[in-house]
This record gives structure tokens, C-alpha cells and sequence, in this order.
């Protein structure tokens, strides 16, 4: 059958529809922090009502994007969540959700199991209490490990045990496994981004060279029965390609809605230089979609600049956008965790003032900082549904 | 195809996500989309490449695309009606 071109460059020129679409629903609560969910329901004035939600489904519907990845730390403090969940259901919109679980209730968990529109993502940062409570706070392992027996006992298979690796619990790989399988869930690692806070956090807190390497070696052993997202393609240097596409999926099926509309290239990018639109626009979310000047941009070919003479710039292609651009490196350039070294170096070389920071109206809305002092802050990344295209559960 | 599955042409072909095992899938030709969409219509595959134009040299790649989808349950056979 004649094809072209490999997929992978299909999809650099874009999708009429993202793939991946990352909706924040509310600003309340984005931190899996207990402080924040007592000051939960400030939201923001500007945020988009049920009705403009429910526009923006509408249009979800009509583009066929299959199905949405509601971030955030708690979207359950919305009032009207479980009245958007059916909406989009009953519209053919497939809603996955990220939650610390603390309102995963057998009675929410025999509603969720029941849907095949429905799925769920249980965050978790360590497969032990101690590495996890240390970042996420006391209480939120149990909580955790009782949502996902709720769900077992519900009989919702497959649902997903979310993990950002980081140095804490990079050690920690097969444990988490074993957590996942005695839930009958799907174990997904994830990548940890320099966004939203910017990089002292990730500094301290990413993976070093040394682990990135067993992750590495860890995920081909467990090929396809771990899911990634296809975050760690910058790893496929080291040698085989990791399951997934290996592209940098923003604004060519990757996409973020924030709470006010705002549409971002991803979810990982949430900055002025990468926001496209808004839902309340004109053309509404598919009019940004499609003919918004920053993701015509991003869907030219990309050039590899210094990364283009490396033997691996066909696998890694430079690694992540946001990724570099929240450390101060080029965007054209290695990836801060090039696995053949070179993020480090240029990394020494980038001047800490002028990194970018997140827009703070966005990032750090008033309702966050009228609240208690969020303690966690700065310690653990926020949780998505998905920060990039879904692939690993590719098949070609 | 199952209720659960959605399907949406793309320029390549077309992409297929699976509610029920939340796999996406891809077609990667309109050709086979083509075939996909028509599939129901025909007793067998074979007649439904035919109408959809696929030549005979080609029906040995579309039969693997076919029992590709069929293996990760994005077609089935029909039920006996
Ligand atoms: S997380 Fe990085 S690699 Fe993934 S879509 Fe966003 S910018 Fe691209
Ligand atoms: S030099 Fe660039 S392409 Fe090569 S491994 Fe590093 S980030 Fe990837």
C-alpha cells in the first residue's frame, strides 16, 4: 500500500484535530496540596462557565477529538465536573482524568467503572510512603493506595497509576510495577518537565545521567506493557527507540486549554510565546486549532540546529521544546537531558536571569495565592493527564 | 466495527481510537480507510478491497492491516444475523 511518508513526518505537518488535548478546568486546587483544597472553589472569575464548556465539547465532538485529559491537581472541586463528565460522554468525548484520589469513594468508583468514556490516572510520586509523603504531603500515599483498591473493587481494570520519575523514585521502577499489577492497573511514567516552576525544581529534582540510563534499559525490558506517552524519546540515543512516534507532538496534536480558554501548544508551555488563542475567539477552539499563526509555525519542519550532525537526531530529534525552553536553552539545540551530554554543557552556559518564566496571570492565578501558603509548592510537578501524544499505546 | 470504536479521517488515512481498550490506532493510507468504511457492506474483505480499488498485487498488504486491526479488536467479524 502506498505510503508516502513514515508517519512520524505525516504527523510533523499536523492533525486536523489533537490527539492529545489537555483541558484544565479550574485553577482551584491545581496542587495536589491539602492547604490547597481548603481554599478550594476561589476560582477564577474569568474561568470558562458550564455553558462555555459545554461550547467548547460541542466543537470537541464535531472535530472528533476523541477524547479529553482533564489535568490539574483536584478538577473534582468544580462544581459542575461530573455534570461536564456525562455531557462529554454522552457526546462521544472520552474523559480521562488525574487525581490524587482522595474523592475516588466506592460510590465514585462503581460510577467511573461503569463507563467506557471514563478513564483515570492515580498520581503517585513514590511507591513507598516515605518517598511519596515526603513530596506530596502526609496522607497522600494511603489516599492513593485506597482509591486504587476502590477502583479494583469496582472492577475498573486498567485505569492507570501515574509516576513522574524523578531522582527520588527513579529507583524505585519495579516496585511501582508491583503496585499497578496488584490493582490490575497500568503502570505510566512520565517525564519530568521544567515547567510551570521553572528550573530550580527540576534542577533538584530530575533524574541524573546514571538513572536516566537504567530507566532507560528498564522501559525496553518492559516494552509496550508500560505506558510513557512517548516522554522519554530524548532516551532513544541510547540506542533502540522507545514504543511511540519520537516527535514533539505540540501544537501538531498536542494542545492545552486552560482554565480561561486559553489555548497552549502543551501542557507543558503554558507562556506567553507559545499560547495560540482563545476558546472564546472568533473561530472558537477549532478556528485556533487550525489557523493559529504559532501552530502553523510549529508544524513546519523543525530545524535540529546543533543537534542535527548527532548520529541519534533521528530517534531523539532534539528532545523536548518546553524542556529547553524553561531552561534558558535554544530551542534548536540538545534537549538539558541530552543523554550524550551536551544539555549539561550548555546548561553551565545558559544565564540564569534571563530564563523564561511561566505567565504568572496564568500559572499563578490570585485564588492560589489568596489561599493558604501552599507548602508544597515548588516540591512536586503538577499532574497531567497527558503532556504529550498517548502512543505508547501505538499500534502501526 | 464496534460501537466503541470512533474513526477520523485524516490526510494520511485516518486515525481509530478504541473506547473500550482506549488503543489508538492508524490507518495509513485513505485507501484503507476506504476499505474500513466499506467493510460491512461486502460478504468479504477481499470484495471489499475490490470496490475500493485495491489492486490484486496489493491485497496480501491490506489482509495484514486488516488482521492487525482485527487483532487489537478495532474490527471484528459480524455477528450472524
Ligand atoms: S512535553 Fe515537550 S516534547 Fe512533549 S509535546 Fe510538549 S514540548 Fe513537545
Ligand atoms: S545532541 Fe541533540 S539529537 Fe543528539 S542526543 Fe543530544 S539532544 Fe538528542
Amino acid at each position: 500500500m502506498s505510503t508516502p511518508l513514515p508517519l512520524a513526518e505525516q504527523f510533523q505537518y499536523g492533525l486536523d484535530a489533537p490527539i492529545c488535548l489537555t483541558w484544565e478546568l479550574t485553577y482551584a486546587c491545581n496542587l495536589a496540596c491539602v492547604h490547597c483544597l481548603s481554599s478550594s472553589g476561589r476560582r477564577d472569575p474569568r474561568e470558562l462557565s458550564t455553558a462555555e464548556c459545554k461550547a467548547v465539547i460541542d466543537e470537541l465532538e464535531r472535530m472528533q477529538v476523541f477524547y479529553v485529559n482533564i489535568g490539574g491537581g483536584e478538577p473534582t472541586v468544580r462544581s459542575d465536573f461530573w455534570e461536564l463528565v456525562d455531557y462529554a460522554t454522552a457526546h462521544h468525548v472520552g474523559v480521562k482524568f488525574s487525581t490524587n484520589g482522595v474523592r475516588i469513594t466506592p460510590e465514585v468508583a462503581a460510577r467511573l467503572a461503569a463507563s467506557d468514556y471514563v478513564d483515570m490516572q492515580i498520581s503517585l510520586d513514590g511507591a513507598t510512603e516515605a518517598v511519596n509523603d515526603a513530596v506530596r504531603g502526609p496522607g497522600s500515599y494511603q489516599t492513593a493506595m485506597r482509591a486504587m483498591a476502590n477502583l479494583a473493587a469496582a472492577g475498573f481494570r486498567g485505569f492507570k497509576l501515574s509516576v513522574v520519575v524523578t531522582r527520588h523514585n527513579a529507583g524505585q521502577l519495579d516496585e511501582f510495577k508491583a503496585i499497578a499489577d496488584r490493582f490490575g492497573a497500568q503502570l505510566r511514567l512520565t517525564r519530568l518537565r521544567p515547567s510551570g516552576r521553572g528550573a530550580d525544581v527540576w534542577d533538584e529534582l530530575h533524574p541524573t545521567a546514571a538513572q536516566q540510563r537504567e530507566l532507560y534499559d528498564w522501559l525496553v525490558a518492559h516494552g509496550e506493557r508500560v505506558l510513557t506517552g512517548d516522554s522519554f524519546f530524548h532516551l532513544a540515543a541510547y540506542g533502540d527507540a522507545l514504543p511511540g512516534l519520537n516527535l514533539c507532538g505540540a501544537g501538531r496534536m498536542v494542545c492545552l486549554i486552560d482554565p480561561v480558554g486559553d489555548v497552549y501548544a502543551c501542557p507543558f508551555a503554558i507562556h506567553d510565546s507559545f499560547r495560540a488563542g482563545n476558546v472564546r475567539g472568533e473561530g472558537g477552539f477549532t478556528g485556533v486549532w487550525r489557523t493559529s499563526e504559532l501552530f502553523a509555525d510549529l508544524r513546519q519542519p523543525q530545524t535540529g540546529g546543533a543537534c542535527t550532525s548527532c548520529s541519534a537526531f533521528d530517534a531523539c530529534r532534539g528532545g523536548c521544546m518546553a524542556a529547553k525552553f524553561f531552561t534558558g536553552l535554544p530551542l534548536d539545540g540538545p534537549d538539558p537531558e541530552c543523554v550524550k551530554g551536551h544539555g549539561a554543557a550548555a546548561l553551565a552556559a545558559v544565564d540564569l536571569e534571563l530564563v523564561p518564566k511561566p505567565s504568572l496571570d496564568h500559572s499563578r492565578p490570585a485564588s492560589r495565592r489568596a489561599g493558604p501558603v501552599p507548602v508544597t509548592i515548588g516540591a512536586r510537578p503538577p499532574d497531567r493527564a497527558c503532556e504529550e501524544s498517548p502512543l505508547a499505546g501505538l499500534r502501526l | 466495527m464496534p460501537a466503541q470504536v470512533s474513526i477520523r479521517p485524516e490526510r494520511f488515512g485516518a486515525l481509530l481510537y478504541h473506547f473500550g481498550t482506549r488503543r489508538l490506532s492508524f490507518l495509513k493510507s485513505p485507501e484503507l480507510l476506504k476499505v474500513v468504511q466499506v467493510l460491512a457492506d461486502f460478504p468479504t474483505a477481499r470484495a471489499a478491497c475490490t470496490d475500493a480499488g485495491v489492486s490484486a498485487a496489493e491485497l496480501p498488504a491490506y489482509r495484514a492491516a486488516l488482521a492487525t486491526l482485527a487483532a487489537s479488536e478495532m474490527i471484528r467479524e459480524r455477528k450472524p444475523s
